[in-house]
């Protein structure tokens, strides 16, 4: 096993928002106590749906927004808590962001060497000639002519932008890469590049990657280790292989089987009924208990805690743990 | 063979953009029976969503040429309709749902107001009739305490419930067909199940034929019967699902369904299309699909033709039809 280099305890993070009476603010609790590690050079692949917290998750991971309660250590330091701003800047720079939207993370107005360069600017101390040769060969990692270098972006097709944005994200040679939903805007035949893509980078320069996505084929073909994320908790994390063969914990089943899937032969199971508990008035006990087809009764009242089962892998359900 | 409910025959539909005319369909022919489920699949530009705004004449007619090509309904060819007689068709004999709908209702009506406004136009019925009906038409897309939901505004609503709405404002007046452009992609997985499930319960119990337009191979080899497969403003392909998935013909469809992520298997490296998409501006010689083929050779620089290839089977490849 290699050493971890993200810990990630017991993590909290709450929004106020506006609610209540007379100005009050209601409390949205977007990520419920999750822990996870992640290993060198590897990819650990956050899968939810709609506000179940994944992305917010990875937000706080590179220390775009501060977490509420809880632990999160990069490269050994910890960045949450006292001093904890301090230290995060001792190591922002081994980490990136790569966002969903190619269309929206690239400034129209300039050109794609200096949308690459950015962060070499930020820095600074790069001669003409240096930046001008790190870009071309940052734009010939990602498989684009050196020359787009002089266009605008919006000269390209989305995967070709998607390619842009991870560019400028590997420009400080950084260790560790949030990638939030890189591929979901992309055409299928577009998606396959940019995995490959990812996947060759990993190789090459030995990142590890946290894979947020909602699509669960797509995690399965990038990720080494998958954690299921609903309504802010965590309900189960497993090595792939697991995960994909034997999911344990009801959520994972169910949206195992409503993925479409390209088999015309294939009878689905009856969907999931219920709808995706609302964040800001949750259900007590387990927030999936009320669309849980094994729901018991303790279920609606007490939340269950992640627990080991196996190597590696944690299931946060009653239904796992061992009678006392 | 029963008569078609639809025919369409070589519809070409061109939009004005800044640097000059496009061609967004290009000589598309499809045809739908009785209560069948129609699938056409396409990435983005490939024309799929003109082709079924322009079965309703949606399009913005500031912008797009008069389409040319016919699409025959019930003997009468509807690109030569008025625009008062195409609207008594809207919502009546075809109805449509989109990809978005919470942009497709309007904020400031309730659900009641909303469907109520398809039953008043074309069944005349008054408000008290109107709202009993609603209540009846929310119950039969499964939402629950419709008698209370009927008086709510949609941003009441989660996206799934929206969904749901309009299905239930496009079968007020249980229109023959329903064309659904996308209807789950802005929805997430458990919600997509649940919508899918509900739209194959409506096709058998109303006996509508669908006509479901996306991007996602796995919809459609739910959902549909017979698949068309788009591709820059063409059909390259055109199969019943099941010959579609197990032995694709077009070298585009096969490249497609390879890209695809598989939920059940470990693959190290996903096969993929080169290049990119052809910007729909630009003009290509010859078979769109070339740039990008795989199997290309010198026939395929004259524009290639749909043609028969088995049973109920269309390609447009010459390398795959040639004997």
């Amino acid at each position: 096993m290699t050493a971890a280099i993200v810990k990630v305890r017991d993590l909290v993070k709450d929004f106020a928002v506006p609610g209540g009476r007379a100005g009050a603010k209601a409390v949205l609790r977007a990520v419920n106590h999750i822990s996870f590690d992640i290993a060198l050079g590897e990819t650990l692949g956050l899968v939810g749906e709609s506000g179940s917290g994944k992305s917010t998750t990875g937000r706080l991971l590179v220390g775009l927004i501060s977490a509420t309660s809880g632990e999160i250590e990069l490269f050994g330091e910890t960045i949450t808590g006292p001093g904890g701003g301090k230290r995060l800047e001792t190591v922002r720079r081994k980490m990136q962001f790569v966002f969903q939207d190619p269309h929206g993370s690239l400034d129209p107005r300039m050109r794609v060497g200096d949308c690459i360069a950015e962060p070499l600017d930020g820095v600074g101390g790069f001669s003409r000639r240096d930046r001008a040769d790190r870009v071309a060969e940052l734009l010939e990692t990602v498989g684009l002519p050196r020359a787009v270098a002089d266009r605008y972006p919006h000269e390209f097709s989305g995967g070709q932008r998607q390619r842009i944005g991870i560019a400028r994200a590997l420009a400080l040679r950084p260790e560790f890469l949030v990638c939030d939903e890189p591929v979901s805007a992309l055409d299928v035949s577009m998606q396959a590049q940019i995995i490959n893509l990812l996947l060759d980078l990993q190789d090459r320069f030995g990142l590890s990657y946290l894979f947020i996505a909602h699509d669960l084929a797509v995690v399965r073909s990038i990720a080494a280790h998958v954690a299921v994320m609903y309504a802010g908790a965590l309900v189960e994390q497993a090595p792939k292989s697991v995960l994909y063969a034997a999911p344990k914990h009801p959520y994972t089943q169910a949206l195992l089987d409503a993925v479409p899937r390209p088999e015309p032969d294939r009878v689905r199971a009856p969907a999931l009924g219920g709808e995706i508990p609302s964040i800001l008035n949750p259900p007590p006990g387990c927030a999936f208990s009320p669309r849980c087809p094994l729901v018991m009764e303790r279920c609606r009242s007490e939340r269950p805690m992640p627990r080991a089962i196996d190597a590696g892998h944690r299931v946060a359900c009653h239904l796992y743990e061992t009678k006392s | 063979m029963t008569t078609p409910l639809l025919e369409v025959s070589d519809l070409t539909v061109r939009f004005r953009t800044d640097t000059g005319w496009m061609t967004a369909v290009d000589k598309v022919s499809l045809q739908i029976a009785p209560g069948e489920a129609l699938g056409i699949v396409g990435e983005s530009g490939s024309g799929k969503s003109v082709t079924a705004l322009s079965i309703l004449r949606l399009h913005a007619m500031a912008t797009t040429r008069l389409p040319t090509g016919r699409i025959m309904w019930g003997g009468r060819d509807l690109l030569g309709l008025s625009m008062r007689d195409m609207r008594a068709i809207r919502g009546r004999d075809i109805a449509m749902i989109f990809q978005d709908p919470m942009s497709s209702l309007n904020p400031v009506l309730t659900i009641a107001d909303q469907i109520g406004e398809t039953l008043r136009l074309h069944q005349g019925l008054d408000a008290a009739a109107s709202r009993r009906r609603a209540i009846e038409l929310l119950d039969l897309v499964r939402i629950p305490d419709a008698a209370r939901r009927v008086d709510e505004y949609p941003h009441r609503l989660s996206g799934g419930m929206r969904q749901r709405v309009m299905i239930a404002i496009a079968i007020a007046c249980r229109p023959k067909l329903l064309i659904a452009d996308e209807p789950t992609t802005a929805l997430d997985v458990t919600i997509q199940a649940q919508i899918l499930d509900l739209l194959r319960d409506l096709q058998a119990e109303l006996g509508m034929s669908v006509i479901l337009i996306t991007h996602d191979m796995g919809v459609i080899a739910e959902f549909a019967r017979r698949v068309m497969v788009m591709y820059a403003g063409r059909v390259v392909e055109a199969a019943p699902v099941g010959g579609l998935f197990t032995a694709p013909l077009h070298p585009y469809t096969e490249g497609l369904l390879a890209s695809i992520p598989k939920l059940d298997v470990d693959v190290r490296r996903l096969p993929s299309i080169p290049g990119s998409i052809p910007d729909p501006t630009m003009v290509i010689q010859g078979c769109r699909f070339g740039p990008r083929c795989p199997i290309i050779e010198a026939g395929c620089r004259q524009d290639p033709m749909l043609l028969p290839a088995g049973l109920e089977r269309e390609v447009r490849c010459p390398p795959r039809i040639a004997p």
